[in-house]
This record gives C-alpha cells, sequence and structure tokens, in this order.
C-alpha cells in the first residue's frame, strides 16, 4: 500500500464524507437521547451531547459536530464551538458525575470559534474551565479523535483517561495552513508544515500521547461502518480496563493517575544548577 | 535592560522647548500619547506614562524588581532549556538556532522566570513571562517550569502569583506544545489542595493557550489597564470572521465590562493591592492599612 504523507492525512481527517459525532451516536448507542444547552445562554450545535446504552451500561457522550453538508456545516459553524459549547460539554459532565456514567467523547474541529462573540463570552474562559472539569472528572473518560483535532478548542474536550486516535486523524497546535502561513511566511506550503509538525496519529502515538491508533483499513468515508464498528470495539475494551481500574483502586487514585499522565508531558534540558 | 519604549534624542530633533542640550536618553516618549517624559520620572512611575496611563511592556526582570520586596527573590528551575522534540526546521531555520538567538537576545533560557520571593513581607510563588523571548509563547519548558513553580509554592505555603503574557504557542513544539495547556491547570491543583491563592495578571499582550489555561483559573483574576487580552488574536478574527472589531475591544477594561476578570490595577499599585489580596483571602490582618479602591480609581 502507498505511504500516505501527513498532508494526505490531513485532507482524508478533514474528509466531509468521514462519519462524525452523530454517526457514532446513531450506531453505536442504544436508544440514544440528545441533551442540549448549558443553561446560560443558548444551545451550540458545534458540540452534541448525549445520553444512552453502550453495550450493557448507560454513557454521555460528547464531541464536536461537523456537517455532512455545506449547509449543515454553516448551521454547525464547521464544527466549531463557542463558548456556550463547552459550557454545555461542562454542564453534561458534572450531570454524568451525579449518575457516575462513564463519558465517551469524540474529538472532530478544526478550532474553537474565532469570532467577535465568542471573545466575548470569554471563549478562553470557556476552554480553560473546561479543560480543568475533564481533568477533574470523578468518572472514567476516553477520548477518541476521529477527524480533525485543531488546537486548544479540540483539545478542551480530549485530556481524558484515555485518548485513541483513528488511523487518518490528526491532532496539531494549529492548523498547517496557520503554521506554514506564521513560519514559512506563506500559507501555500501547508504540506511542508504539516509533516514538520508531525501531527499524525501515528506520531502522536510515538509521543506517547495517543495511546492507541484505531486502523482504518479503508479511510472513514469510504468504510463508515467498519470505521464505527472498529472505534466501537475500541472504546468496549478500554472501557472495561478503566472500569476495573476505578472499582479497584477508587475515584481518588483514578484522578491521579490521569493527573500524572497530564502533568508529564513535555521535553527539555536540564541543567543542573542550583 | 530597559522596556520596549521608544526613547529618543531630543537634541537631534531640535525640539526648541526643551533645548538643545539635553543628553541622550534623559527624555523617552510615550508611543501613544506622544509625550515626552523625563525618562526618572518615567521609571519611578514604574513604566507607565504619567500623561496617559500608557503601561509600557517590561521584561521579566524588571517586573520581578518592580513587584518583590528588594533582594527577595531566589531563581527556581533556572537550568530549564528547550529541546527540539520535533526536529523541527522552516525556512531552513533550525528551531535551536531559533532558541539560541531568543536567549542571545532576552538573556534569559526560557519564556518563563520563576521563584520564590515576598511582596511587602508576603512570602509568594512567582511565575512571569518574558515577552521578549519567542514572544512568550509556552512550550514544555515554559510549562515545566511553571508546574514546578506551582507544586514549590504548595509545598512551601506560599501564595502563587503569576504575570502571564503569551502571544500564542510555541509551533516548534508541536503538539508538546498544546499539551502545556493541561499540565498548567494540573499543577494549580496543588495551590487548590493547600488553599493557597493563586492569583494571575495579565499583562500586555495575552493570547491563545496561556489565556484557554491557567491564566484564567486562577482564584483572581487582575489585569493591567490598557493590556490586550483574549483566545485569538485580533488580525485572526477580522480575517476569518470579516468582522468589524469595535474599538477598545479585548482590552482588560472590556474583559471587565464582560465579567471576565476581577479588577484592573494600575501598576504602581500592583505590590500593594497583590500583599492585600493574599491576606484577604487567606483571612490575615493587614499589618499596613490599605485604602479601599473603587472601580472608578482603577479605571482611570
Ligand atoms: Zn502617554
Amino acid at each position: 500500500m502507498m505511504q500516505l504523507t501527513a498532508w494526505d492525512r490531513v485532507q482524508l481527517a478533514r474528509h466531509q464524507a468521514r462519519p462524525h459525532t452523530l454517526d457514532y451516536i446513531t450506531e453505536l448507542l442504544e436508544e440514544p437521547r440528545e441533551l442540549h444547552g448549558d443553561r446560560l445562554f443558548r444551545d451550540d450545535p458545534a458540540i452534541v451531547a448525549a445520553i444512552g446504552r453502550f453495550g450493557t451500561r448507560s454513557v454521555i457522550v460528547l464531541g464536536h459536530q461537523k456537517g455532512a453538508s455545506t449547509t449543515e456545516n454553516v448551521a454547525r459553524n464547521f464544527g466549531m464551538p463557542r463558548p456556550e459549547g463547552y459550557r454545555k460539554a461542562i454542564r453534561i459532565l458534572h450531570l454524568a458525575e451525579k449518575f457516575g456514567l462513564p463519558v465517551i467523547t469524540f474529538i472532530d474541529t478544526p478550532a474553537a470559534d474565532p469570532g467577535l462573540e465568542s471573545e466575548e463570552r470569554g471563549q478562553a474562559w470557556a476552554i480553560s474551565s473546561c479543560l480543568q472539569a475533564f481533568l477533574r472528572a470523578q468518572v472514567p473518560t476516553l477520548a477518541v479523535v476521529i477527524g480533525e483535532g485543531g488546537s486548544g478548542g479540540a483539545l478542551a474536550l480530549a485530556v481524558c483517561d484515555r485518548l485513541l486516535m483513528l488511523e487518518n486523524a490528526i491532532f496539531a497546535v494549529a492548523s498547517p495552513e496557520a503554521c506554514a502561513a506564521i513560519l514559512w511566511r506563506d500559507a501555500a506550503r501547508a504540506p511542508e508544515a504539516a509533516e514538520t509538525m508531525r501531527i499524525t496519529a501515528q506520531e502522536l502515538h510515538r509521543f506517547g500521547i495517543a495511546d492507541e491508533v484505531i486502523p482504518e483499513p479503508a479511510p472513514a468515508h469510504l468504510d463508515a461502518s467498519g470505521t464505527i464498528r472498529r472505534v466501537g470495539q475500541a472504546l468496549e475494551r478500554h472501557l472495561e480496563e478503566l472500569l476495573q481500574l476505578w472499582h479497584e483502586h477508587g475515584p481518588a487514585h483514578a484522578r491521579q493517575l490521569r493527573w500524572a499522565r497530564y502533568r508529564a508531558i513535555g521535553l527539555w534540558h536540564e541543567d543542573p544548577v542550583t | 535592560m530597559r522596556p520596549r519604549f521608544r526613547r529618543r534624542n531630543v537634541a537631534s530633533k531640535g525640539t526648541e522647548s526643551l533645548g538643545p542640550s539635553i543628553p541622550d536618553g534623559l527624555w523617552s516618549k510615550c508611543p501613544r500619547c506622544r509625550e515626552l517624559i523625563y525618562t526618572r520620572e518615567f521609571e519611578r512611575n514604574h513604566y507607565v506614562c504619567p500623561r496617559c496611563g500608557y503601561h509600557a511592556r517590561l521584561t521579566a526582570r524588571q517586573r520581578i524588581a518592580l513587584t518583590v520586596d528588594p533582594e527577595s527573590f531566589v531563581e527556581w528551575d533556572a537550568g530549564l532549556s528547550p529541546a527540539d522534540p520535533l526536529r523541527f526546521v522552516a525556512l531552513g531555520e533550525p528551531y535551536p538556532r531559533k532558541v539560541a538567538e531568543a536567549q542571545e537576545r532576552s538573556g534569559e533560557r526560557e519564556a518563563l522566570v520563576t521563584g520564590a520571593a515576598t511582596i511587602l513581607g508576603v512570602p509568594v510563588g512567582l511565575a512571569v513571562a518574558e515577552f521578549g523571548f519567542l514572544g512568550a509563547s509556552m512550550g514544555s519548558v515554559f510549562g515545566e517550569k511553571f508546574a514546578r513553580a506551582a507544586e514549590r509554592a504548595a509545598a512551601e505555603d506560599r501564595a502563587f502569583i503569576v504575570f502571564a503574557s503569551s502571544g500564542g504557542a510555541r509551533m516548534h513544539e508541536g503538539v508538546f506544545s498544546l499539551f502545556q495547556l493541561p499540565k498548567t491547570i494540573v499543577a494549580v491543583e496543588s495551590l487548590s489542595e493547600r488553599r493557597l491563592p493563586f492569583i494571575t495578571v495579565l499583562v500586555d499582550p495575552c493570547y491563545g493557550g496561556v489565556t484557554a489555561s491557567f491564566a484564567t483559573v486562577a482564584d483572581l483574576i487582575l489585569a493591567e489597564p490598557g493590556a490586550m487580552i483574549g483566545f485569538a488574536g485580533p488580525r485572526v478574527i477580522e480575517q476569518v470572521t470579516r468582522q468589524k472589531l469595535p474599538a477598545g475591544f479585548q482590552s482588560a477594561e472590556f474583559l471587565l465590562q464582560h465579567g471576565m476578570i476581577d479588577a484592573i490595577v494600575p501598576r504602581p499599585r500592583l505590590r500593594e493591592e497583590l500583599a492585600h489580596y493574599i491576606r484577604l483571602l487567606t483571612n490575615q490582618r493587614s499589618t499596613s492599612p490599605v485604602s479601599f479602591v473603587t472601580r472608578q480609581e482603577s479605571d482611570r
């Protein structure tokens, strides 16, 4: 099989026909019900929330939602959440904690919405609170990057006990276009930037940031049901492990492990100076 | 080190009213109101323009000198410097070379200086961003030094004061830069567990991942007058949305109005205010009386 470049993966990760969060909810959950609103301002269609049965238990699902058509994409703001989206996620996360339900998140966004109103309503505040809520969560949490993991807007739902990535998903600190525009002074050099930035699932796994890469024998947009099935199987396996961990060692210990995991990320040089 | 505030050889420009005999560097010019300021007065006023209140950007070391008690600062983790996890090269320039240049220019090893000090006798842990080092972008070293400082402050029973400023992500460290956000938020849990005050002061400019992580989960969020603060920068917003941004958008005053920060504190009052807030939060009486600051006064 042909070796895909990082830029190829970017195209696949962004493919409009790729299954999106609501597809996973519909296929993987039994009797799902969508939950709306942040109870503060309004419902953000770029982040969806649902409760449903996953295997033998109830779970909460949160995820970025892109559109399957241009019209839907406009309605969903291309999957770019506004502050109310993150505040909805926080609210639903607390609901999960009250009932002790595991939380599964699907990551798929180019970025948090960079608009005037989002700034007025505290986009940065919403993201940091969401990160904190996930880091503090009193229930097992699992994230799957199903497409585009775009910067802080994606990260806000991704800081879970497990972070899985589909084979053609990406996770980046900025879009390759933005990075190219800044560091190469030419957005057209995005393919080069994409390679240099090391944003593929394989690389995140190598860095120890992603726990597992879920294979896509055929790209997800050509095999939606197969992809969703494999994601479901991986989630089931990791959820079983996590539930066992939480059961055996208790929530406090499980949370310490989560904190230790995120506390440890980074590489630096250290000279002995005192 | 001087702040980034344009100096001007008044004599050579021939400004008649000031006469030709004034030596170079004696006068500074405010970039906002164009007032010529006697440099000594400017320094005494903490690099705030006495006419229009413009707060000039400071280096981390200047900031520390203006904030803490003389001789009280002891630096932590000065031995940390950036690695090159991605072996990043853009336009033929490897990241380590860029780092070396930034170190040369700024005199710092990284964009965050941390340490212990006292402020009016109150023991604190400090973390101060250096905007002159690659725009105070948050890479692995920034995140690690921040985390160690928060944890050490907690272990030593100190309040934690952070001067936050950033132009955004350290793109050269890619996803490692991004994952410093949760790292810094985890680290300040150590302060919450011990009920120690965590106060951030947002200074100009403060954007991106720093604003979207530790800076906005603090117990108290203060800002300097006129500081520009946000998630996305104004240019990005205009490019992406083609929205016209109103005057004052993303200023500290705008954020106060929108309910995002606790107070705006003019720089010359900051030392007193920080000590006062810490004492109030930790239920201690002030040793010296501090006057109540009204909204109007801080808006000046
Ligand atoms: Zn002025």
